[in-house]
């Protein structure tokens, strides 16, 4: 029997449900890198570094540049740096900061996230900065709010704004140029969502990105990103530009991934010889806090080729340029609905 | 249906004029009434149905749905899912027992049937295995068949202890009921919410791996062996899970599997942008899988298709990708699927397709045989293969909408479907309706 049947396409499916807009809607939202281009990236730089250089010779008095501007810090994640650094940048500028804070355990997932949401909508506020546990969370929220979202970090995904910071960090040390070099990110890059955010964007801006941990943290067909994975720290440093320490947690031990911290600081740790493998003006990254003498040995946290200090300088420049683009978005658009 | 009278007098006779075979393709006519088929259409019957060339088939059966009832009826009830199965062509649904409570119990059983009485389409009630499906204490098997259980299933979990999972199959032998398996090694899903690959790494959502469904099979296809029971195998997603089946059938076991119209049309791709409509459990696989998927339909290996028909409630879909719940709709886009994914591309011809919704299903569950021919109750469904529609959820009888497949443009639509003589579905504007 035959029976022809008409072709049909699949049209584009209306957004139903909860579909996520793109990593940013440019000026809207900063939700992950992925996606960015590497002139996109450079130009948040350089607004990053203007703050950074204007608060080393002229001082940190808050300017007025965000005057009016609210910033809801909503943290259902304990994480006291990066809120700590993201309410600096907000105050350098003059920006309003109210915090939200939603404890670990306390707040089931859920629902509080979507309560929270209606309560944030109904303030009113700019921008919205949002930890969360669940990845995709900050697309989530800046599907269903007015405001600008911030990622930052949001489970497995991207911590865009680490991204930056760790951007920054690497191109005083490689001297402005990502082209030609290479960073070796090593340890739990499963679970991380700064190994994530900074291998999108060293990628955008030419950069080549080396994976080192043990294969239980490696995530599936993670070299598909661009990316080589190499087959012991020794190799991933031989020869880098750099290296990126990423924290351990000791929860890995309990859900059998890993046989101790022992084994860990042995294969895995950042210690000086390997350091030495790497080219002679390589530098020392960690998004920290760091396990001393885990990931990374304590000489090299604190010694000359560690910029982790310098990660945390320009991390508030960074969050404060990122701010400022939103912030500057978020005012076009109140306008509008006068 | 406009003419309500002939469908109050049971006795009254339709005639369905200018339809076609579904197998053989001949311009056909049939008549009906008291709910079977005769042998030839009187002079003068009470109402005639012109199909315009239609396809007419036996009514569509789907093995493998949740009817969310008794508990859950915000997500769907009895009468909600029979009326999408009826839209869907569908004459006979099996219901999963996860419900809440479980249908675990004689009670319970005859509580689904005696709910089902005025539904839309035959509700066959399926029985847990264990005992609130905890995997513990099994069910009376024997007194949960003679109060109309059509199989045995734990769905919406595995069955870990391999131990028990022996003894179910050996006991179920004192039954002629199917244990019907969902593959998952709990311990290598983990928290996992989507498939483990690529796309699952990019957005940082928690892989599951394929060989959590395929060790299960597996471990299953031995203990098939060794106990000479009998299982089926449900929504199956995987290489290496129709791999062990087939390898299964080849030692001449008794193992039957079923898959679903979204692991021939997705890949975890559709999960890019965390759209938790793509979020099911299996989950989407990768390309290879769906490949491998339709040449497991193409070789006989899959012995049916199910929908596995999943509703949820907007509200609990609508939340982080990893908190919402697993699971599709599927009912009433599962005849259009079939065409688009498989007939449309060549892998399977239009008959063949059709056999996989209606005498295949019964075979596997050993359900009375279903035809268009005379003698043969009057389950029904009259089909265009080439009419196209979008899929708008907002117009299903289901009361879920959860389904990747909302705006796609699809052809093959039902146009009326007939359960014992019973009209339970007419498209509006079709011709089936239009001169009914
Ligand atoms: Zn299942």
């Amino acid at each position: 029997m035959t029976l022809t049947v008409a072709p049909a396409h699949p049209a584009s499916p209306d957004a139903g449900f909860f579909v996520a807009p793109p990593a940013l809607s440019r000026t809207r939202h900063l939700l992950g890198l992925e996606g960015f281009s590497g002139a996109e990236i450079l130009d948040l730089l350089d607004h990053a570094h203007t703050y950074r250089e204007r608060w080393r010779t002229q001082g940190r008095a808050p300017s007025r540049e965000l005057a009016g501007v609210e910033v809801c810090h909503a943290f259902f994640e304990d994480s006291t740096r990066t809120r700590a650094s993201f309410e600096l940048a907000a105050l350098r500028l003059g920006a309003t900061s109210v915090a939200f804070t939603a404890g670990g355990s306390s707040v089931s997932k859920g629902e509080s996230l979507l309560d929270t949401l209606q309560t944030l909508a109904a303030m009113g506020v700019d921008l919205v900065v949002l930890r969360h546990r669940s990845s995709g969370a900050a697309a989530y929220v800046a599907q269903q709010l007015e405001a600008g979202v911030i990622n930052a970090g949001d489970g497995m995904h991207e911590h865009p704004t680490q991204g930056l910071l760790d951007l920054l960090t690497l191109r005083d040390a490689w001297s402005g140029r990502f082209e030609g070099r290479r960073l070796a990110i090593v340890g739990d890059i499963a679970h991380s969502r700064v190994a994530r955010s900074a291998l999108h964007g060293l990628l955008a801006l030419g950069s080549e990105v080396t994976l080192a941990g043990p294969s239980t943290l490696m995530p599936a067909e993670i070299e598909a990103l661009g990316v080589e994975v190499a087959r012991s720290v020794e190799d991933a440093m031989a020869g880098a530009d750099g290296v990126m320490a990423l924290r351990l947690q000791r929860e890995r031990m309990e859900s059998g991934l890993l046989p101790s911290l022992s084994e860990y600081a042995r294969v895995w740790g950042i210690t000086p010889p390997r350091v030495a493998l790497m080219k002679p003006e390589a530098v020392v990254l960690h998004p920290g806090p760091m396990n001393r003498g885990v990931e990374i040995a304590p000489e090299v946290a604190d010694g000359g080729r560690s910029r982790i200090l310098a990660q945390v300088e320009n991390g508030v420049a960074v969050r404060s340029a990122v701010l400022s683009r939103l912030a500057q978005a978020a005012r076009e658009r109140r306008a509008a609905h006068l | 249906m406009s003419d309500s009278s002939a469908r109050g007098a049971a006795n009254a006779v339709t005639l369905i004029r200018d339809a076609r075979h579904w197998q053989t393709g001949e311009r056909i006519e049939r008549a009906f009434a008291n709910g079977q088929v005769l042998e030839r259409a009187p002079a003068a019957p009470d109402r005639v149905i012109e199909a315009g060339g239609a396809i007419l088939a036996p009514g569509l059966v789907d093995l493998h749905v949740h009817l969310r009832e008794p508990g859950q009826t915000a997500k769907e009830t009895i009468e909600s899912g029979a009326r999408a199965a009826a839209a869907g062509g569908f004459t006979s649904v099996a219901c999963m027992p996860n419900t809440k409570p479980v249908l675990d119990s004689v009670a319970w059983i005859e509580w689904v049937r005696h709910r089902a009485e005025k539904a839309l389409c035959r509700v066959l009630p399926i029985a847990a295995v264990t005992v609130g499906q905890e995997g513990a204490q099994l069910t009376e098997f024997v007194a949960l068949e003679r109060a109309g259980a059509v199989a045995l299933s734990d769905d919406g979990r595995p069955i870990m202890n391999a131990g028990l999972m022996r003894h179910a199959l050996e006991y179920a032998k004192q039954t002629r009921l199917p244990i019907v398996v969902h593959e998952e090694d709990l311990t290598l899903r983990g928290d996992g919410a989507m498939n483990e690959g690529l796309t699952a790494t990019r957005l940082g959502i928690r892989g599951i791996p394929a060989a959590a469904e395929s060790v299960m099979v597996r471990r299953d296809v031995e203990l098939a062996e060794l106990t000479q029971g009998r299982v089926h195998f449900a929504h199956l997603s995987c290489k290496a899970s129709f791999d062990a089946l087939r390898d299964g059938k080849a030692r001449g076991l008794r193992v039957s599997g079923e898959t679903c119209p979204h692991y021939w049309m997705l890949t975890d791709e559709a999960v890019a942008d965390y759209d938790t409509r793509a979020k099911m459990n299996p989950p989407l696989r990768s390309d290879l899988d769906r490949e491998a998927t339709v040449e497991a339909i193409a070789d006989g290996t899959i012995d049916c298709f199910v929908t596995d028909h999943a509703p949820h409630t907007e509200d609990e879909k609508r939340q982080p990708f990893d908190q919402a719940p697993f699971g599709i709709v599927g009912l009433e886009t599962a005849l259009a699927l079939t065409i688009a994914g498989l007939v449309r591309p060549g892998h399977l011809s239009l008959s063949r397709a059709l056999e996989l919704w209606t005498e295949a299903p019964r075979r596997v569950f050993g359900l009375p045989e279903v035809s268009i021919e005379p003698g043969s109750p009057a389950d029904l469904v009259l089909f265009d293969p080439e009419l196209e529609w979008t899929v708008d959820t907002s117009r299903f009888a289901s009361r879920g909408r959860n389904t990747p497949f909302d705006g796609w443009r699809l052809s093959g639509r039902v146009l009326a479907t007939f359960c014992g003589g019973q009209q339970t579905f007419a498209l509006e504007g079709a011709p089936a309706e239009a001169r009914a």
